[in-house]
């Protein structure tokens, strides 16, 4: 994930904790690529209070706003940007309810900081909507039943998108791993997997998005 | 006879006001029946869906909780000074600010602890709380109050609960009641009559309800009126308890609960956070939230208690049941509630002698709560893998024995019928469908890779019934307005009651709009839980529609000169059976036009008298052991489920596949762990405690329902679903597993640690 320079809190030489946060966040694929030993690192020490000033793209719309280096992603779209279609589960990124897509890839928006979501293109499920009209793996969730009491749906249907996008024809195996990251306590996996089934058809048919 | 108090709705049946005398059972249905997509469904998957937890109100605070750190202990001193001073902070509360010094646990008319009590009795309980401008100020000040704890001596165990020198975690004793006995017949008769006896002790573990949605609520003051978006199961049993604690009228609160993330019992009863979030509400005069973090919702907003099950059962060598005796222990935590899991094994099969005791005892662990099914899917553990045990030393297919043993009537002393006693349909239908003799005649696997079939089968103890009062408005252009209190749990209740409607009155579904689970614009109706929704919801819905038909029949008749008798109404037209001349569309009737709008109001009749209604249900597996691993992969499952009318197949199938889902959880998953050093629960995260994900259920799901309608019980034939669903899905895997091993794992759940012992230990025997 591109990480960017902020202007108003340049980063000194070396670790900063901003840096480090950043790279915990961004999860499995930043802790493969190796960030080095704790040991060295001069943490740059931000106040919570101290606010930042940032740029979101958020469903193709740019979003200024003043955050605290503490707040997650999941908490500005919900609680400062009122974008709710985005769930808060667990917010400690075990659950998948907030999953959001980043530049493409589905992402736990909770284990991602704002600060580490600036400089990509963020779409929640309110992006996968053409207007009022529903997205083609929202039209298949919705013939499908591939939800019971909805909570988790958000999360789900930006997921199926992601692996979708990654690869258009997935088979069943293939489905459920990419999605055993969205749990849905209702239980509703057996219709998730013939709507997402379907939508892939879908897309193959329609040449891809 | 049943257990009446597992949903809190206590008292006798109502009086209840006549429907429509003309009104009859529907013959052919063209909307019922089908697989119908949500008519909510646009709202659920694009986000627009407003769930009490995306709730934002302008000024509005967060709320935070500050919980015992310990398994029991006294509260000597709390010091908020701190906590006040930090940004952000509008309140603080302990349970000695004044309005937040109240009784809590009410059961039976007696109360079992305070809102904030002195003395915790489990990890978790609330001491102190904090509402400030953001959620991370409140979660900062609760870090900041200073409270000083005696700890005491704790108990997490059931059976040293019992213990004379256990710690005591109510006055009184760990005994919640005295225990409870199902018993008919002479047992020892009955053990004398058995060719063959077989018994063991099963154990369940204690299981977290875990829905997506956390727990909470929003609540909002104007003057003395309160409002409350709380993420419930039943907004009119809130509504009850905060009039009760603020002394208001009814109508003084309102609740909302048009959406709400999963409860599966556990959004039965109102919450703590939920009076929390109104006294610091009523204090600061600014809305309050709280949504309380993911690990609180482990330990303190209920569980299905663990339970250990001795069971012991007699057949004659024809398999004739001839006696069962059972014996079982459960925990409801710190506070009262029951763990009893003895009606499946006293009540599932014809058998003429039963001994079924069930004992609840407090440890210091979170208050149970009625978890889909309380205690069934436990009995079903044990008295179905019981059942295959006894199959075996009977040589007997475990589908025949249980053929062999189907009631007709209730096994209890008065002997009532059942309305629709369908246990052999599930039982025949769903065979049938998985191939079950076929799969019984497979060689077994020589590899390290051992499949194995399994079935069990279940019933449901609570039919539903009165009250119910609903309303269906008819405007002037042919749409419909369907105004109902229940709540849609994720069931998919708006769908079926406007199905109810569209197929008596004609009007498409896509005109039809809902409005409930609101205390303000809709009428009275009972808590969604006990699966019972559906049969107490649903003939409200039909009677409703019937008395709006029966005005329009009225005025049409007027209108065409011909009598109400001759007259039908076909997809929105009114036509004469004698004389096709005769008709008019619905909205060309003048007196709708000119009224507007045409209310019909339908109530649920009382249940028929000497007569029980239970759902039935059969569930069928294939699993794959891997020996070296000791893992499970669940191949197949199959419901054959009885739940009269299926209003909505699409649903329907959904609920069943769900149900699977939470049953291989609780057989093969889930676990609560409690230090024993502490006292305290270990894996309080979706990380460590492991509900079901995509790769543990089963890779083919299949649903074949009985679908009988039963008119005998109610009008619209239907019975309940949700909870049989889940009650034989763990037993179902477990039959399957020893089925695959040739030995049986009694402890759920089934770990890879548990098999590979059970594989051991097999292979020392041999």
């Amino acid at each position: 994930m591109a990480k960017k320079k902020h202007p108003h809190n340049p980063p000194t030489e070396g670790f900063t904790r901003r840096g480090f946060l950043g790279s915990v966040g961004a999860g499995a694929a930043a802790v493969a690529t190796g960030v080095s030993s704790r040991a060295e690192a001069v943490p740059e020490i931000t106040e919570p209070e101290e606010m930042v000033q940032l740029a979101l793209s958020i469903n193709g719309r740019l979003h200024r706003l003043l955050v605290e280096p503490r707040w997650t992603l999941l908490f500005v779209l919900r609680e400062r940007l009122g974008i709710t279609g985005t769930k808060a589960g667990c917010e400690r990124g075990e659950c998948g309810s907030c999953t959001v897509l980043i530049d493409d890839r589905p992402q736990y928006a909770c284990m991602t900081l704002a600060l580490e979501a600036e400089g990509v293109e963020i779409t929640t499920v309110e992006g996968l909507l053409d207007g009022e009209e529903l997205g083609e793996v929202q039209q298949a969730f919705v013939e499908h039943d591939a939800f019971q009491c909805g909570y988790c749906t958000s999360g789900q249907v930006v997921s199926a998108e992601g692996l979708l996008r990654a690869n258009p024809a997935p088979t069943s195996d293939e489905i459920r791993h990419g999605m055993s990251g969205n749990l849905c306590r209702c239980g509703a996996y057996q219709h998730i997997v013939n709507a997402v089934t379907h939508a892939g058809a879908n897309r193959k048919i329609g040449g891809g998005s | 006879m049943t257990d009446k108090h597992a949903y809190h709705i206590d008292g006798a049946v109502p009086e209840t006001p006549e429907n429509d005398p003309n009104a009859g059972a529907w013959q052919e249905t063209s909307v019922v029946g089908t697989r119908q997509a949500r008519i909510d469904a646009y709202e659920r998957v694009s986000g627009t869906a407003v769930f009490p937890h995306d709730v934002s109100l302008p000024e509005m605070l967060h709320g935070a909780i500050l919980r015992c750190p310990h398994a029991h202990a006294n509260v000597l001193e709390i010091d908020t000074t701190e906590a006040e001073k930090m940004p952000g902070v509008r309140a603080v509360i302990t349970g000695k600010t004044a309005g937040a010094d109240m009784p809590w646990y009410e059961r039976g008319g007696r109360f079992y602890g305070r809102l904030f009590d002195d003395e915790c009795r489990h990890e978790g309980e609330e001491v102190a709380a904090v509402a400030a401008e953001t959620p991370l100020q409140a979660f900062d000040a609760i870090r900041a109050i200073k409270i000083t704890y005696e700890k005491l001596p704790f108990v997490i165990d059931e059976a040293k609960a019992l213990e004379p020198d256990a710690p005591a975690v109510q006055e009184g004793g760990n005994m919640v009641g005295e225990p409870r006995v199902r018993e008919r017949g002479d047992l020892a008769a009955g053990f004398a009559e058995a060719d063959v006896v077989v018994g063991r002790t099963y154990r369940t573990e204690c299981q977290i309800h875990a829905p997506m949605e956390p727990h909470g609520s929003v609540a909002r003051w104007d003057g003395n009126r309160l409002t409350v978006w709380d993420s419930t199961q039943g907004v009119f049993s809130v509504q009850g308890t905060l009039a009760k604690v603020f002394g208001l009228p009814m109508s003084n609160v309102r609740v909302i609960g048009h959406y709400m993330g999963g409860g599966f019992g556990a959004k039965l009863e109102t919450g703590k956070y939920t009076v929390v979030a109104a006294i610091m509400a009523k204090m600061t005069a600014r809305p309050v939230k709280i949504f309380l973090p993911r690990e609180d919702c482990f330990t303190v907003t209920g569980n299905r208690p663990g339970n250990t099950m001795k069971i012991k059962i007699g057949a004659k060598s024809d398999g004739t049941l001839t006696a069962i005796e059972y014996d079982s222990l459960g925990s409801t935590g710190a506070y009262r509630y029951n763990a009893g899991t003895g009606a499946l094994p006293a009540y599932l099969y014809q058998v003429a002698n039963v001994h079924a005791i069930d004992t609840t005892v407090y440890t210091n662990a979170g208050k149970a709560r009625p978890m889909r099914a309380p205690g069934v899917p436990q009995g079903a553990w044990s008295l179905e893998q019981a059942m295959d045990d006894l199959a075996a030393e009977l040589e007997m297919d475990p589908l025949a024995l249980r053929l062999k043993n189907i009631p007709t009537t209730l096994q209890t002393e008065q002997n009532p019928a059942f309305t629709s006693p369908h246990l052999r349909a599930c039982l025949e239908k769903g065979a049938e469908a998985f191939g079950w003799a076929e799969a019984m005649e497979l060689a077994p696997d020589e590899g390290h890779l051992k499949r194995g079939v399994g079935l069990a089968a279940g019933m449901w103890f609570y039919p539903g019934g009165p009250p119910s009062t609903v309303i269906v408005k008819l405007h002037a252009d042919g749409s419909a307005n369907l105004n109902m209190g229940a709540s849609d749990i994720g069931t998919g209740t708006k769908t079926w009651a406007a199905m109810i409607v569209a197929e008596e009155l004609g009007v498409p579904l896509a005109k039809i709009q809902v409005e409930h689970a609101d205390t303000a614009t809709t009428q009275y109706a009972t808590s969604s839980g006990g699966s019972k929704t559906v049969p107490s919801d649903s003939p409200a819905v039909l009677a409703a529609a019937q008395a709006v038909k029966h005005q329009l029949l009225a005025f049409a008749s007027e209108q065409l000169e011909a009598p109400v008798e001759d007259l039908e109404l076909r997809e929105l037209e009114i036509v004469s059976r004698s004389d096709a001349e005769k008709r008019v569309a619905v909205t060309e009737i003048e007196m709708l036009g000119r009224r507007g709008v045409i209310m019909g109001t339908g109530y649920r009749d009382p249940n028929p008298e000497d007569t029980v209604t239970f759902p039935f249900c059969a569930q069928f597996c294939e699993v794959e052991v891997n020996t070296r691993t000791g893992e499970i992969r669940i191949l197949r499952f199959l419901g054959a489920h009885d739940s009269g009318r299926v209003l909505n197949r699409l649903t329907f199938d959904n609920q069943v596949f769900g149900g699977m889902a939470m049953g291989i959880g609780l057989g093969v998953t889930e676990e609560r762990v409690l230090d024993r050093q502490t006292g305290k629960m270990v894996n309080a995260n979706f990380h460590d405690y492991k509900i079901p994900t995509m790769l543990d259920v089963a890779n083919d799901h299949a649903s074949h329902p009985v679908d009988q309608p039963d008119n005998d019980f109610n009008s619209t034939g239907a019975k309940g679903l949700g909870e049989p669903a889940t009650i034989p899905t763990a037993a179902a895997v477990g039959n399957a597993v020893a089925n695959a091993l040739g030995v049986r794992v009694t402890d759920a759940p089934l770990t890879p640690q548990k098999i590979l012992e059970a594989i051991e230990s097999k292979r020392k025997e041999a």
